[in-house]
């Protein structure tokens, strides 16, 4: 295990790669791959929401697309009813996200376990619920079209290089911010709650707070994603908040190794590449959507990131002489 | 009057659906902790099994032993070589029965296509009975009937038989019932099966009363949790009392508010849940 200096530094000069390749990116690209990229920035910034949940709380929720689509709901309700500006939407929506996380939050963080995942997936049903069903607000199953992408001053940002930048801003700001939380004494607190609950009340922690405000924070960075799709779909519907999508936001913290904000990321980027990569080729992609997932829980259980740290473990001499063919799995 | 009536007799056939759906749910929830999110692919395959049977043979009964048994099958095959291997991760079991509701979803339009189809009922159970105003349909009352019968059995077979004993064990103290020699993995396979089989049965039924088609897996799992979630998880007398529950109160949301018909499902939900977390019947 490296120091975390070490780490920390080696992490600065990955982030920074990073931002160039995605800042460069967009000549580089077709208008399809533009898109893609685009869809997941903002998965990327869904995932890792979710993660500062699931990966550094140690809570697994199963109705984090309840605050995406709240946040996707507000947006299109206020810019295409009441033709509200982006900024106004964009605050409202993180408020609305919030404030649904903030009321569903007491009720979930009395449980733990099985039951934090069931009462989370409880009340993911009512947000969907009310998306599928309170038609004369959200039109149901129709969903809510004609919602524009946004002008902002002299600049409008209608087209896809134009939003993929927009949409390239937030993902970096809002991972500037969640790693600022995770490295905060508060980030590590939630740790020390995932780790040993028991342990941080005994150290005079408020437990219950700490885990009420992570709750909250992450509803509101799941709302971000939820408003960042609602501009880029041009359309909302229930499916945004459907379980499927809250499953999948968890497959995608799975993918990419939780307890990290970089695995999130990356699993999301290849969820939404997969996704659309197998649909060009076989009307069956649910079928391999699911096949990967049970493949990843089966062979891949600390994701991408934990794969390579296991990778990164076996350089140098002494990890060589213990290395073992592939197939012959370490125990 | 009249309207109170039919809508308490139709919301009491449909929790009667629900509970064959949630009292195999409930039961794997107890027994193994698993959440299972491909227990209403059961209910969706078992329903096109039981219509396949009926294409080919015509019969009723044989469509109800062929879509439970074979469902059964695709459970224990599920529980043995894959959530086995899973034992404890609550998070990675979960993920993996989303994995496998997928196939599932996506193999039932590949073998059956995408049109909606009802399951055609026998001639004896076509038609309705009239009480003065009042009409029921037979079909219903038979849902009713199975739904009763199979509460009895099992009640009968969790309080009055060895292997119920050894199921509650389970249940109770996995820990503890490893220890006094109870072999917890059969335990386990037997009751996903048993899981697996009601909720097929559910769909073969239902087939008959809401339809067979794609896209049912998906829209009848939220209520089967609900029953499991406001009943509490892995009771049987949770399971009951929340189908009736969840069935009443889904079809008068349905016939009062139309608009928040959901929200008038899942809002008591949320009210029973910040009252007491593990549900009516469930303990912590």
């Amino acid at each position: 295990m490296a120091g975390p200096s070490r780490r920390g530094g080696r992490g600065a000069v990955g982030l920074a790669a990073a931002a160039v390749l995605l800042a460069a990116a967009p000549p580089f690209l077709s208008a399809y791959a533009l898109t893609l990229l685009t869809q997941a920035l903002i998965y990327a910034i869904f995932a890792m929401s979710l993660d500062i949940l699931l990966g550094y709380t140690g809570l697994p929720s199963l109705g984090h697309a309840a605050y995406f689509g709240t946040a996707a709901y507000t947006v299109a309700l206020l810019a295409t009813e009441y033709r509200a500006g982006f900024w106004t939407c964009l605050v409202a929506a993180l408020a609305a996200a919030a404030v649904a996380g903030a009321l569903f939050a007491p009720l979930a963080i009395r449980a733990t376990g099985t039951y934090f995942l069931m009462i989370t997936l409880a009340l993911g049903m009512v947000v969907w619920g009310l998306a599928f069903r309170w038609v004369s607000v959200t039109k149901g199953d129709n969903g809510i079209s004609g919602l524009e992408r946004p002008t902002l001053g002299p600049w409008s940002f209608a087209g896809d290089a134009a939003f993929y930048y927009l949409t390239l801003a937030f993902f970096a700001g809002a991972a500037a911010c969640l790693v600022l939380v995770v490295r905060s004494p508060f980030g590590m607190s939630l740790m020390g709650i995932r780790e040993s609950e028991a342990r941080m009340r005994s150290l005079g922690y408020n437990v219950w707070l700490h885990k009420y405000l992570a709750f909250v924070l992450a509803a509101a960075f799941g709302g971000l994603a939820g408003v960042l799709w609602a501009y880029y779909n041009g359309f909302v519907s229930p499916v945004e908040v459907q379980l499927v999508t809250s499953v999948e936001a968890l497959l995608m913290v799975a993918l990419g190794g939780s307890g990290t904000l970089v695995g999130p990321a990356l699993g999301a980027g290849l969820i939404v590449f997969l996704k659309n990569f197998v649909s060009l080729y076989t009307k069956r992609w649910l079928l391999i959507l699911g096949g990967v997932y049970i493949c990843v829980i089966l062979f891949a259980p600390g994701g991408i990131i934990g794969a390579l740290r296991g990778w990164g473990a076996l350089r140098g001499w002494a990890a060589l002489r213990r290395w073992r063919p592939p197939g012959a799995r370490a125990t | 009057m009249e309207f109170w009536v039919i809508q308490s007799f139709n919301g009491l056939s449909y929790g009667a659906l629900l509970f064959l759906l949630a009292s195999g749910l409930s039961l794997i929830f107890g027994v193994m902790r698993i959440v299972n999110l491909a227990h209403g692919s059961y209910f969706l395959l078992g329903g096109y099994v039981g219509l396949s049977t009926v294409w080919r043979t015509g019969s009723f009964p044989l469509a109800l032993l062929a879509g439970g048994l074979a469902i059964a099958l695709v459970g224990v095959a599920m529980e043995r070589l894959f959530l086995q291997r899973l034992h404890g991760q609550v998070l990675g079991q979960v993920l993996m029965t989303m994995g496998f509701a997928l196939i599932f979803q996506d193999l039932a339009l590949l073998i059956w296509g995408g049109d909606p189809y009802s399951l055609p009922a026998p001639a004896w159970l076509v038609g309705s009975l009239r009480a003065g105003a009042l009409v029921f349909p037979i079909y219903r009352l038979f849902v009713i009937a199975v739904a009763v019968a199979i509460a009895v059995a099992l009640w009968l077979f969790l309080e009055r038989t060895r292997a119920g004993a050894i199921i509650r064990a389970a249940v109770d103290d996995e820990e503890m019932a490893r220890g006094v020699g109870i072999n917890v993995a059969g335990v386990s396979m037997g009751v996903f099966g048993l899981g697996a089989f009601l909720a097929a049965l559910g769909g073969v039924v239902g087939g008959a009363f809401i339809g067979v088609y794609p896209g049912s897996d998906f829209e009848i799992l939220p209520y089967a949790f609900v029953v499991v979630i406001v009943g509490g998880l892995g009771s049987l007398q949770g399971a009951i009392v929340g189908s009736l529950l969840v069935g009443l109160l889904d079809n008068f949301g349905k016939a009062l508010f139309p608009e928040l018909s959901y929200f008038t499902l899942f809002a008591p939900m949320a009210v029973i849940l910040a009252l007491k977390p593990t549900g009516l019947f469930g303990r912590a």
